[in-house]
């Protein structure tokens, strides 16, 4: 288990918490640390609780613990909030000069600092930088030397001016130095630094960088949480490529423009969340039936309906695997970290082109808005393969033609995929349509056509499961007959339950599944096991059904559904719970 | 492209199933004459089509096409349009299609000016599921969902249209094939959004909208050497006129820029270069 040093920031919506804890989130990163970042937020611009945590080790972190050492504390009920996570000896930052803090009780064996945040602040050049001066006494507090914050500040406020940035640095030294002055405290923690060299990214934005990597070059969508900084880092970005993000008027715009950005050729993408699919849903058919290739992400939040919008959940897997009426021959790719966000994006525009279908790639929430350090060689560019599968050119335009000369879009060939031409492609063009249509893409209702061409998309899949790897990641004890099966971002999390479980003699394998359809087969892991257990966020236990479906075999369900990320230490519980049920499940 | 196209190179081998007499015919005819006088060949064109009769063109014309779900055909176009300015797009549909599933779309379509061409048939009923009332259906209209009228306005597609910042915003009528296809030809040439209304007769549900109507009642702003389409003002009044049926560009802005202009929207985005590009890994630098 890492030393590691849990530490965050919290306060109302609107105080700039989630600012604030990315500027700490990057000085440690840049301080070569490792930095795993969550946050609490509430579905408004201003007021309620919010807050944002980092962990922080030397040694890679993945998950998130039921513990918290230093708090910076802006509001009373961030105390409360985090009462079960603090402990003796956990240092909580709060100013209690602000009127509205008098209030603010610390626990006795807690050690509470008291800074004049604002005052210090306006000493700095503004009442605005309080949560710098927070972070300069935060910096004292764990014996990180301020340098590091310095380099952040620079980043962060860079272009704002000179006289902003020093501002800054000023702010935080004097909240630094009244800590050195004032507190005659040995405090416990040191955040050593190293010379590693990281790169702090979420899930959202390794998508869109994978996008970008993989040639996307349209983007349309609506604003949703939590996929809205997939558009948001996109726009900006994907111009210096000749690519363009247009923000549509809803979802159902937004899929039908990426869906005709698509047939012309671009690589298209737009991403949203569960009730955005819901409303793209009859799209995706026309695209699945039409063959168009298209990615789709899906960044999962609580549903039913809009739920809860800033709250984790892996609710939607039957959705994306069975959604849509008629039967319709998808892919769904699931990343299990925010770094495989980048190279699962990249594949899932690799697997839409070659087979001429939309690909939907599912994050969660959890995953998409967490902050994760990675050496930045976990995203090579150079190593990114670009496929565009069967695209047929003005010069061999003549092999595709029927005897009329006419164009077959919708050829019935062996692997289910036909030849593609982009439109400006001389005697390429052809019309296709949502109606069952022949080989030339247009409109029938004959009975052996309508065969021909059902199969034919179908055989695309069967086509996909023999030649790609579907391969799962795999962790732990390979010898063990306690499976784990995961998808998502539950990955992290349970790599880390399992050293829990090694103290208590307990040791699992983990399978890790970033592919639900096609998918793994788990058969022969799923017999080899004397206990098998599925770990997901949601309350019906949804691939845990799938499992079961394909292996024929009861599983026993892990299943977490308040709307928060499972942490290592409760899920290390309630594996040795389920452990201990008894094997077999009542049919 | 080549200068020897003709419009019956937009011609598929296919024939229609539109009822004989069908105001279809007149308007898809139009199109395609503008396409080719436009200097287009179908290799360089692409037509989106909604749903119900109209969307049947896709079908019985030869170039790129695709023949969407109700209602959302702009959007199709739109993205068309944006990965390859230099096709030219045609988008295709009908009044329920266009204005009341595809409400939404069509003006968001409108003001985001992208340059491309809407081509509305308009024939005030629901054809292909056999006669009910439509958006641009006549109060007192009595369809087999209306027997004893629709008890709502009809929609008016040209104050929509106006109201959304419209640039180009015309009427024709399929039966005056030379007007129509010339109609057609300036909104293709416009630098933006060319919004076309069609009256295009169903002969099959619709006895009061009917070819002798439409002829008896047009107005031609063309012919009146007072009627400015630049003027805004004489437009507004004009498309507020529910009094009259009105041909002719009704309205037309001098000044518009196309979103592709604005945008800076000049490449085919379809050519993806071998190789991570140059500056790749700055993308990743970013998260130091």
């Amino acid at each position: 288990m890492p030393e590691d040093l849990n530490w965050a920031i919290g306060g109302e919506a609107g105080d700039g918490i989630d600012s604030t804890g990315k500027i700490f989130a990057q000085a440690l990163s840049r301080a070569g640390r490792h930095v795993f970042t969550s946050k609490d937020f509430a579905s408004r611009i201003r007021g309620g609780y919010t807050a944002y945590k980092i962990r922080t080790a030397v040694d890679p972190v993945e998950s998130v613990v039921d513990r918290l050492d230093i708090l910076i504390a802006l509001t009373q009920r961030t105390v409360e909030e985090n009462m079960d996570e603090l402990h003796e000896g956990s240092v909580i930052i709060y100013d209690g000069e602000r009127t509205t803090m008098q209030d603010l009780e610390i626990p006795e064996e807690m050690v509470g600092l008291d800074v004049p945040l604002k005052s210090l602040a306006e000493d700095a050049g503004g009442a605005i930088m309080r949560n710098i001066v927070a972070l300069g006494a935060a910096c004292e507090a764990t014996n990180f030397p301020i340098e590091n914050l310095d380099e952040s500040l620079e980043k962060r406020f860079g272009g704002k001016g000179e006289s902003i940035v020093e501002n800054n640095k000023e702010a935080a030294r004097l909240g630094q130095e009244y800590v050195a002055e004032e507190f005659d405290h040995d405090f416990d923690y040191d955040l050593e630094t190293t010379d590693d060299d990281y790169v702090l990214l979420n899930g959202d934005e390794a998508i869109g960088m994978g996008a970008l990597a993989a040639g996307c070059r349209f983007y349309s969508g609506y604003p949703i949480t939590p996929a809205t900084n997939v558009m948001e880092y996109l726009t900006g970005r994907i111009e210096r490529y000749g690519g363009t993000v247009i923000q549509a008027e809803d979802e159902l715009s937004a899929i039908n423009m990426a869906l005709g950005a698509a047939r012309a050729g671009a690589r298209a993408m737009t991403a949203t969340s569960g009730p955005g699919i819901d409303l793209m849903t009859e799209t995706f058919g026309l695209v699945a039936t039409t063959e168009t290739p298209m990615v789709i992400v899906d960044v999962m939040r609580s549903g039913p309906s809009t739920g809860m919008p800033t709250k984790q959940e892996q609710g939607d897997l039957n959705m994306l695997l069975y959604g849509g009426h008629g039967e319709i021959p998808r892919f769904v790719v699931a990343p299990t970290t925010v770094s495989e966000c980048f190279h699962k994006t990249v594949e899932a525009f690799n697997f839409a082109e070659k087979y001429q279908t939309p690909v939907y790639l599912v994050a969660d929430l959890a995953m998409a808005v967490t902050e994760q350090t990675f050496p930045p060689e976990e995203f090579d560019m150079d190593a990114v393969e670009i496929d565009r599968g069967k695209v047929v050119d003005d010069a061999a335009i003549d092999e595709w033609q029927n005897e009329k000369g006419q164009f077959q879009p919708h050829l019935a060939t062996e692997d289910g995929v036909s030849p593609r031409t982009f439109p400006g492609t001389a005697g390429g063009a052809h019309m296709t349509t949502g109606l069952e249509h022949d080989a030339l893409g247009r409109r029938t209702e004959e009975e052996e056509v309508r065969l021909e061409q059902v199969d034919k998309r179908n055989r695309k899949v069967e086509t996909a499961k023999n030649e790609e790897d579907w391969s799962y990641r795999e962790f732990g004890d390979s010898d063990s007959d306690k499976l784990v099966i995961s998808w998502g971002s539950n990955e992290g999390a349970i790599r880390e339950a399992m050293e829990f479980l090694e103290e208590d003699d307990i040791s699992i394998r983990l399978v890790s599944v970033p592919y639900m359809f096609p998918r793994p087969d788990l058969s022969e892991d799923v017999e080899a096991a004397n206990d098998v257990i599925v770990v997901e966020c949601n309350a019906t236990g949804q691939f845990a059904d799938v499992v079961e479906h394909d292996t024929l075999t009861r599983v026993k369900r892990v299943n977490k559904y308040n709307g928060v990320r499972f942490k290592a230490d409760e899920l290390a519980e309630e594996i040795k719970n389920a452990l201990a049920e008894g094997t077999e499940v009542e049919a | 492209m080549s200068s020897d196209v003709r419009f019956t190179d937009f011609k598929s081998d296919k024939q229609p199933t539109w009822c004989p007499g069908c105001g279809d015919f007149g308007t898809m005819n139009g199109m395609m004459k503008a396409l080719a006088n436009t200097g287009n060949d179908p290799d360089n064109t692409f037509v989106v089509a909604g749903i119900g009769c109209s969307g049947k063109i896709g079908t019985y014309m030869h170039s790129y096409a695709l023949h969407g779900v109700h209602g959302r055909a702009l959007p199709v176009g739109i993205g068309v349009k944006a990965a390859n300015p230099n096709l030219e797009v045609m988008v295709a549909g009908g009044d329920g299609d266009g204005y009341s599933i595809g409400a939404g779309h069509f003006v968001h379509a409108v003001r985001r000016n992208m340059d491309m061409t809407y081509v509305v048939m308009d024939n005030r009923i629901y054809g292909l599921t056999k006669g009910q009332f439509s958006p641009t259906s006549r109060e007192d209209f009595e369809t087999s969902t209306s027997p004893d009228g629709t008890h709502q306005q009809p929609v008016n597609p040209l104050a929509l249209a106006l109201a959304a910042g419209g640039t180009f915003i015309a009427q024709s009528f399929s039966s005056d094939a030379q007007r129509h296809a010339e109609i057609v030809q300036q909104a293709i040439e416009h630098d933006g959004f060319g919004f076309v209304n069609v009256y295009s007769p169903c002969v099959t549900f619709n006895d009061v909208d009917t070819y002798d109507y439409f002829r008896d009642s047009l107005v031609d702003l063309g012919d009146d050497e007072d009627y400015d389409p630049n003027d805004y003002d004489q437009a507004k009044e004009a498309i507020l006129d529910r009094s009259k049926e009105y041909q002719g560009v009704i309205y037309q802005d001098e000044d518009s820029r196309s979103y592709n202009d604005r945008m800076g929207l000049t490449e085919d985005l379809s050519d993806i270069p071998e190789g991570a590009p140059e500056d790749a890994m700055d993308l990743v630098r970013e998260f130091y």
